[in-house]
């Protein structure tokens, strides 16, 4: 068991190092200074430049923003929804896979589109080569730039900066980060066992003579952006379970790192932005001190097993269903945590078979989606939370609420409130249209309390833009499709509006100067009462379909 | 920037990050691949004597006879099933803790595993993530070894031998848990 937990605990530390180098790399791209990969890359970024034709870099308002991210975010959908409907006329379809129904492709553009990655079929059978890499792989670096991207708008515009321009950030987000570090990553993750081949599928006798098909494909370079974009999507079926995405302790701890590097330096980077790197140390305290607990009550529960079934075993043994051997209880714990946490969403053992513990603690992941948070996005919602600690404080002691020398005013309040309202919104009304009809809508897979849980998680899931799922479900429905869909719309896109509004409310402020009567942020007291923030609002929301999910399939287990 | 502007701007994106993100990219790993590391990146498949293909060194496969160690339980029988042949699979059972028929399958399979001197361990219970799950657990392993001996004949020291030259451990022996490699000790008993 100590292995376990040293396991964690060392990949946890292999985080934290990388946090500062990444967070100052990242810095430094979106302050236009010098890099180390500029030689290289410099003409790179001039090529792609020439090529959208962007002569100057025009710093864009909040709505010129908003514009270019919805209007290029559509003309990438539209292209991708193309050549998945097309996919049977395409190239590098070796397998030979059919059409895909409408409402799966259309589900499945929104999906990949934001970040989201759901995923209402299985790669093998639904998808060619062609459609993986020209239409999915695509969407993964787009998709996590455009996250990325304003999630440093928002930074800066919360810095008193002006927004910056959207191609240029989408550029860079790809050019100098992305894609240099999924080169590197494909390359590792090829030389332990990633396949990467355009040949079709292997079809051979076993050992024993039964006929046997090994899907493969080009799947070492999508593993890499799947993980770093926190996109989550799998090649195969059962994404990084499967051997041929995850091969070996190695490939996980890689994929592991991978998909909370950018979230976890993008507090950090904040720091530099502000000048103020204790206070992006104490904000990253507060999303350890929701993560690390959620990491051990997950590990405990699947490392004490299942009650009902240790006494068929006649000992207690870890919950090993929808497991893979050489991962075990601690690394799927922790990377079904950390998957939630990030908004990755892809996963290495299944989680509609975790014990309860692990179901609860993915579920509020996914409601609280700061707990490092999805790319860009995750860290801009801390803020959110810290303006609104800001304002809660500043009642309480009867000052004016500052947040960063800037007032806090009823503008930003209501552009906050929108983001925090919109995700609950967003999963409980259509969860409660789906549970009212559980024969004709549901499609639930295990009865009981964790249907319930099943049900929400696919809404949470669409609506954080997580895109992981209690997989038992039947989901491969128009209703689930769309309905999911609209979910993941609500979810992404009315939170970037908003968060791209309150920043530009906050950049044309004037700033107050700091005297001894000014409520600081960066304090160990400040921080505390924004994780208790972050608690009631986020949390109390939930807190019955918990009850209802998760906390009681866990009263139905015990013996 | 008007509008009909910006459109034309984001299809000129669109194309230029298509071309990076989706061709240049992909072509790069691609050509590394089949050049440097050939072998992985078609899928680490293993040949027999003939130079026919027998296997995946990371694909599990299904064993049933008395001869061979056995599998974990695959919720996609290994992709095996005819109806996926041309283009396999891959999947978990998904059935939740609390799911009855979680104890319904669990319980006829101790069973069965008891009546063949085979101690029921959790991964020989309990299926796996992927359904092609290439390992079984140490324990697993060694209370498969009467079973093989037996039926082949051989001494238990010499299968013995066999399942610790098959174990795969943990990553710089601290990053994931050690198991036995199934295909690669079942091919090593035939070779005896």
């Amino acid at each position: 068991m100590l292995q376990g937990w040293l396991q964690i605990a060392l990949t946890l530390l292999i985080v934290i190092v990388i946090t500062p180098l990444l967070g100052r790399y990242i810095a430094h791209v979106f302050l236009n200074e010098r890099t180390g990969l500029d030689a290289i890359l410099n003409p790179l970024d001039r090529l792609m430049y020439r090529a959208i034709g962007l002569r100057s870099m025009p710093d864009m308002t909040g709505w010129q923003y908003i514009r270019s991210v919805l209007i290029s975010n559509f003309m990438m959908g539209a292209a991708v929804l193309m050549v998945l409907l097309l996919q049977p006329l395409l190239p590098l379809n070796p397998t030979g896979v059919g059409m895909m129904n409408w409402d799966i492709a259309l589900h499945t553009t929104i999906s990949f589109l934001t970040n989201t990655d759901q995923q209402h079929y299985s790669g093998e059978t639904t998808l060619s080569y062609g459609s993986q890499v020209f239409a999915l792989g695509f969407l993964m670096f787009t998709s996590a730039a455009t996250g990325l991207a304003v999630g440093i708008a928002f930074i800066r515009g919360l810095t008193g900066r002006s927004l910056g321009n959207f191609y240029q950030d989408l550029v860079l987000s790809i050019t100098r980060i992305l894609l240099p570090i999924s080169l590197v990553g494909a390359l590792l993750l090829l030389a332990a066992g990633v396949p990467e081949t355009i040949a079709g599928a292997l079809q051979l006798k076993t050992l024993e003579g039964t006929m046997q098909t090994i899907a493969r494909g080009p799947v070492a370079h999508f593993e890499i952006i799947k993980q770093l974009g926190e996109n989550g999507g799998g090649f195969f079926g059962a994404n990084s379970a499967h051997p041929f995405e995850n091969p070996n302790g190695w490939t996980n701890l890689i994929e592991t790192v991978a998909m909370v590097a950018i979230p976890s330096s993008l507090i950090y980077t904040y720091g530099i932005f502000t000048h103020n790197l204790k206070q992006a140390w104490l904000v990253y305290a507060i999303v350890l001190a929701f993560f690390i607990p959620f990491v051990i009550i997950t590990a405990i529960g699947e490392f004490q097993g299942n009650p009902q079934v240790n006494a068929i075993l006649g000992e207690i043994s870890p919950n090993l269903e929808g497991k893979e051997v050489r991962f075990g209880w601690a690394q799927t714990a922790l990377w079904a945590v950390t998957t939630t946490a990030t908004m990755c969403g892809a996963v290495n053992g299944m989680h509609d078979s975790l014990m309860p513990s692990g179901g609860f603690s993915t579920l509020l992941n996914l409601f609280l989606q700061i707990v490092w948070g999805g790319q860009g996005t995750g860290t801009a919602y801390l803020f959110v939370y810290l303006i609104l600690a800001v304002f809660l404080t500043g009642l309480m002691v009867g000052r004016t609420p500052e947040f960063l020398g800037r007032k806090i005013e009823k503008t930003e309040i209501v552009f906050a409130s929108v983001i925090l309202l919109v995700h609950p919104i967003a999963i409980l009304i259509p969860a409660a249209i789906t549970l009212a009809f559980p024969e004709a809508l549901a499609g639930i897979s295990n009865p009981g309390f964790h249907g319930l849980s099943q049900v929400i998680y696919e809404y949470a899931s669409a609506s954080a833009n997580n895109g992981s799922g209690f997989e038992g479900l039947g989901d491969a429905t128009v209703w689930w499709n769309l309905s999911a869909g609209v979910s993941i719309l609500l979810g992404r896109y009315v939170p970037i509006v908003a968060l791209l509004l309150l920043a530009e409310s906050m950049s044309q402020k004037q700033p107050v100067p700091m005297t001894d009567g000014t409520l600081r942020t960066d304090t160990g007291l400040f921080t505390s009462i924004t994780g208790v923030v972050i608690l009631i609002l986020g949390v109390l929301t939930f807190l019955p379909v918990l009850a209802l999910g998760p906390i009681a399939e866990a009263f139905q287990l015990s013996p | 920037m008007n509008l009909t502007q910006e459109f034309f701007r984001s299809l000129r994106l669109v194309i230029a990050l298509w071309l990076l993100t989706a061709i240049v990219y992909p072509a790069i790993i691609l050509v590394i691949g089949q050049v440097a590391f050939p072998y992985q990146a078609n899928g680490s498949v293993i040949n027999n004597a003939e130079g026919q293909p027998i296997g995946s060194a990371l694909i599990g496969q299904p064993f049933k006879s008395d001869q061979y160690f056995w599998s974990r339980p695959s919720a996609v029988d290994y992709a095996t099933q005819p109806a996926i042949a041309q283009t396999g699979a891959s999947g978990a059972s998904n059935l939740a803790p609390s799911n009855p028929a979680l104890l319904d399958r669990l319980k006829p399979e101790a069973q069965r595993l008891q009546a063949t001197q085979t101690k029921p361990t959790a991964d020989l219970l309990y299926s796996s993530g992927s359904g092609l799950d290439p390992h079984i657990s140490l324990e697993a392993a060694q209370s498969q070894i009467q079973r093989v001996a037996r039926s082949r004949k051989l001494n238990e020291y010499d299968v013995q031998a066999l399942v610790s030259k098959a174990i795969e451990g943990r990553f710089v022996g601290l990053f994931g848990e050690p198991g036995v490699n199934v295909l690669k000790l079942n091919l090593s008993l035939d070779a005896l």
